[in-house]
């Protein structure tokens, strides 16, 4: 039994591992500040939200249709999704409660605990499907559809009537009746509890009837030992009903939380669904497309942790780079370069986890996957650790970047001289485009930057921050070619208001 | 061809009694470490001896080359250590049998087993080697061997009996009642299993792992007086069958031959060096099988490393550095120099563990490597201050090495490390420099680690070897030696290679 809302055919996974770069995705990405957002005070909701933002990359362009299907629905019944969210919690958190008994490794308080715990199981399973009933008519998505389908179909009367049965027998107030087999030392093994037929004949009638042959030991009423040691031959025996009433009771827990692990990742979008149109920024089902197909356009989009953190409206961005394989941008210090880059990467990995994007459109390929590479804050190393530092990140990266993934670069090899960093650049960038992976690079490289620009390229885009004349920025980037110079006397004349310059 | 062994061709290659304890150099190069790791898995074997007794004679170690290679083949280690497993298991049913033996029918049970486990190991080792082509003379004579045994009717009839018996009593199922104090036995009769009743009407939840709902089971403590009240009346149920265990078990007390236990025992050598080996293959390492001469001085090996040094480092999951050095015409000693740390001792060690490791027969770390057979391996390498010495240090180490150079021949190898360290240099030079020009002499090979450069170049014997740093960052050690120094990168550069970062890296790095 599958809830189904995350894929079409299979669980979503919340123990998957990250990938390998999660660090640097949340910190260059501001992941956290979404993550928190989604969550609205729900840590669980967070920590579904987290993973799929993580693994986003791993969807094809179905998933990310189901999951947008599943979202609208979500939307439309946005009170029907967190009640159901909520009843998955309840019934876990009462199970918590009843739960000791079951994870005490003896076999029998554990079969003792799991009876206890199906037999609370049993009434949420009923609820449950009761739910299912009630709201089937108002949900259209594949997702939701086939999970009301499959707990109407699956939880009937009777096979809760067959659950109880077996609640009940497995009390064995009449003996306990096992099948043996010799171990290799001739010990009873392979001890395995058998349904007692019920009808046994007592010794005399045995006796009479000259049935097969029974022999009977009577533990002697002092052999405390020999009791220890019969007491263990029945742990044993019961030990698999025990291991198996206790697993089937893990399965319908595993079950539950399985449910609202998926409902979690919705309840995580509603929460920022309603942040962000509460601030009137726009948000929109993004358009995906298949890897390789290098579309990416869009309008108005920003940076939603920015926005989230800044209360109120940002800028958005424009632009269309349908078949860019490698987009530089460059120009003003405190521009908006390195938000335009975070906000793209923001719009991917949402696109990818079938959440809605913080822009007007936003069409986009799938990237195989994501890499940031950032400046990293000046750290007590030395200027030259620093670059080794760099490099060293960049070698991590290329063990792990495939044709199609997408690499974003901001301000990446400053910390050596320009040349130098120019050049090592140079051989990076030109070596990833040849192996098809799309490339965003925010620098100050200017060499680098006019060196692309100047192999007039087809597949390179040139943005640059814009300023205007008066040296104001609009924190907007437009078409441009890379200029020598970052402005960062702009950002000097910002800082030292009304001071000359010392240098003319 | 009569089989011997498959460590030593003939009765005589075997070393005279008595010859057990570590070579004197063993600490001194590491090789006391090295065979420690090797031999840490196989302890039960004994097999530290083994490697103190190093093969003087060109046709004995290519009689071990060949198990080697043939061992190579995976479906021959498969097959080797497939039967060493059940080898095991077989010592380990004997050594419980014993130890119940107040319990009669557990005891005879565990030495049918034990039986079984043997005859099943036999068969099982005999088939693989049968499917197998093999190449070398040991293995050859010993499959010779081993079918002519497993045809003998000693052998047949306990491998059948074995199997009967086993069968019958595997057959057997009864069934406990177990009721206020009395167990019943009794036939069993089908009843149905009530767990998998339960499993089956939960199965459409079931997936995965259900969470850690384990059952500490009752371990099983062995046998108890209850136990065998149990077993008692289950051969009330069967006596023939009991009966017919107990006779098994007097017919066939001395089952085991004597060329097969020691086979088990022997290929252990092998398979725990080749072990090893496959642990450190994983991060690039190569070894190989060496052409062995006890004629032509002319060394050379690629790729090689220190393999007490590459455990250690693997451990820490650190890299770690090869080298290449080769010898050629007049060419018999290296002078090893350059700044500290820089991987000079380890160069050392290292030419002394693959001659050595070569004389055993082993394969040795390198890609590549031509090695010379020598009659001893000497070492001298600084010691600790002895305080109940009187002799001074300088003294001492000159003690030592007249020792050496005593018993040196010119089919010796001689391996020094920063000798006369203690001393002024310009005792140390003079020093260092009469006793280069003996070793010379002698036309030995040899390895001397120096921090003086005058040695270098002493005569036409000897041949300098540097241990090389990063030209643009002296801090940076490359752990290479090279017969002369390399150019250096840019700085950046340097380190875009360092990182494998640099056009051409990324270009055959990338996975399509």
């Amino acid at each position: 039994m599958k809830a189904l809302l995350m894929f079409p055919d299979r669980d979503f996974e919340l123990l998957a591992a990250s990938p390998w770069n999660q660090g640097d995705l949340t910190q260059d990405l501001e992941l956290e500040t979404l993550v928190l957002a989604m969550a609205a005070g729900d840590e669980f909701v967070g920590d579904v939200a987290r993973k799929a933002l993580l693994c986003a990359t791993r969807n094809d362009v179905g998933t990310v249709l189901y999951r947008q299907e599943v979202l609208k629905d979500a939307l439309q019944n946005p009170e029907v999704v967190r009640g159901l969210y909520r009843f998955m919690g309840e019934a876990i958190k009462d199970s918590k409660r009843q739960s000791w008994g079951i994870t005490s490794h003896y076999p029998s308080s554990m079969l003792y605990g799991a009876t206890d715990l199906l037999e609370m199981f049993v009434g949420r399973l009923r609820a449950l499907r009761g739910i299912a009933e009630e709201q089937t008519g108002r949900f259209h998505s594949r997702g939701f559809r086939a999970l009301f389908a499959m707990l109407q179909r699956e939880l009937s009367d009777d096979f809760l009537a067959q659950i109880e049965e077996h609640l009940t027998i497995s009390k064995f107030r009449k003996g306990l009746l096992l099948s043996a087999e010799l171990g290799s030392c001739n010990e009873a093994t392979q001890l395995a509890p058998r349904k007692d037929s019920g009808k046994e004949a007592g010794w005399l009638q045995r006796l009479l009837r000259k049935g097969p042959p029974a022999y009977t030991y009577r533990l002697h009423e002092r052999d405390e030992a020999g009791g220890r040691i019969l007491g263990k031959i029945r742990d044993r025996g019961i030990s698999r009903v025990a291991v198996a009433l206790a697993e089937s009771a893990g399965h319908v827990l595993n079950f539950f939380s399985m449910l609202r692990t998926e409902l979690a990742f919705y309840v995580g979008c509603l929460n920022l669904h309603g942040q962000l149109v509460s601030r009137q920024l726009s948000v929109c089902f993004p358009i995906p497309s298949e890897p390789g197909t290098r579309s990416l356009c869009f309008r108005e989009l920003y940076d939603v942790c920015l926005s989230l953190r800044l209360e109120r409206r940002v800028v958005g961005n424009l632009a269309d780079a349908t078949g860019k394989n490698l987009i530089i941008v460059t120009g003003a210090n405190q521009g908006g370069k390195s938000t335009f880059l975070r906000s793209v990467g923001q719009a991917q990995l949402m696109m990818q986890c079938g959440m809605f994007a913080g822009a007007e459109t936003f069409e986009a390929e799938l990237c195989a996957n994501l890499f940031t590479h950032f400046k990293r804050e000046e750290d007590e190393a030395m200027k030259s650790g620093k670059f080794d530092e760099e490099v060293a990140r960049l070698s991590a990266i290329v063990e792990h970047v495939t044709p199609n993934a997408m690499l974003l670069f901001n301000e990446s090899f400053a910390a050596t001289n320009e040349r130098e960093g120019s050049e090592i650049a140079r051989q990076i960038v030109s070596a990833l485009l040849e192996k098809r992976i799309k490339v965003l690079y925010v620098t100050h490289l200017y060499d680098f930057a006019r060196g692309f620009f100047g192999r007039e390229m087809k597949d390179a885009l040139f943005l640059r921050a814009e300023r205007k004349a008066d040296g104001t920025r609009t924190f907007r980037l437009a078409e441009g070619e890379p200029l020598e110079t970052s402005y960062g006397e702009d950002l000097y004349r910002q800082i030292f208001p009304g001071e000359k310059r010392v240098l003319s | 061809m009569t089989f011997e062994s498959v460590l030593f061709e003939r009765d005589s290659d075997r070393p005279a009694q008595g010859q057990t304890g570590a070579p004197a150099f063993f600490k001194d190069l590491n090789l006391d470490q090295v065979v420690e790791a090797i031999t840490a898995d196989w302890k039960e074997y004994d097999l530290t001896a083994y490697f103190h007794i190093p093969l003087r004679d060109v046709g004995a170690v290519t009689y071990r080359q060949e198990i080697v290679t043939d061992l190579g083949e995976k479906p021959v280690m498969m097959a080797v250590r497939v039967f060493s497993k059940q080898m095991r298991e077989m010592r380990n049913l004997l050594a419980q049998s014993k130890e119940v033996h107040y319990f009669n029918r557990a005891m005879q049970r565990l030495f049918l087993g034990a039986a079984e486990t043997y005859s099943g190991a036999v068969g099982k080792l005999l088939a693989d080697l049968r499917q197998l082509r093999l190449q070398s003379r040991g293995l050859i004579a010993f499959r010779e061997y081993l079918t002519e045994y497993a045809e003998s009717v000693r052998f047949q009839a306990l491998a059948e009996e074995t199997k009967r018996l086993k069968e019958e009593l595997s057959a057997i199922r009864y069934a406990l009642q177990i009721r206020n104090g009395t167990i019943t036995v009794r036939n069993y009769e089908g009843e149905i299993d009530y767990s998998v009743a339960v499993e089956e009407t939960f199965e459409k939840f079931r997936k995965g792992a259900a969470g850690d709902y384990r059952v500490d089971i009752p371990r099983w403590e062995g046998m108890n007086h209850i136990e065998a009240e149990i077993q008692k009346r289950v051969a009330l149920l069967y006596p023939e069958l009991f009966q017919a265990l107990e006779d098994f078990c007097t017919r066939h007390a001395g089952y085991l031959d004597g060329k097969i236990a020691e086979f088990d025992r022997e290929i252990q050598f092998y398979v725990a060096y080749l072990a090893f080996v496959a642990k450190l293959q994983p991060a690039g390492l190569s070894f190989c099988l060496p052409q062995v001469s006890r004629m032509s001085k002319e060394v050379r090996a690629d790729q090689a490393f220190d393999l007490a040094l590459a455990r250690k480092l693997l451990d820490k999951k650190a890299t770690v550095v090869c080298n290449d050095f080769h010898l050629s015409g007049a060419e018999r000693i290296f002078v090893v120099t350059g700044p500290n740390q820089g991987g000079k001792t380890t160069f050392a060690r290292m030419f002394g563990q693959m001659h050595y490791l070569a004389s055993l027969g082993c394969p040795v770390p390198g890609l590549r490597a031509q090695l010379y057979l020598c009659d001893r391996l000497f070492t001298h390498f600084e010691r600790q201050e002895d305080p109940t010495n009187l002799r001074g240090k300088l003294q001492d180490d000159l003690i030592r090495i007249r020792e050496i150079l005593e018993h040196a021949t010119s089919d010796s190898i001689v391996v020094m490390n920063e000798i006369f360290a203690s001393t002024t240099l310009k005792d140390a030079v003079f020093l260092s420099k009469e006793i280069v020009t003996r070793l010379a002499e002698v036309d030995l090979l040899a390895v001397c680690v120096t921090f003086m450069e005058e040695l270098a170049s002493l005569n036409d014997k000897t041949v300098s070897v540097v241990s090389m740093v990063n030209p643009e960052n002296p801090a940076i050690r490359t752990f290479k030696l090279e017969r002369r120094p390399a150019d250096g990168l840019a700085y950046a550069l340097a380190i875009a290679e360092k990182h494998h970062a640099t056009y051409d890296w990324i270009k055959r790095r990338v996975r399509e």
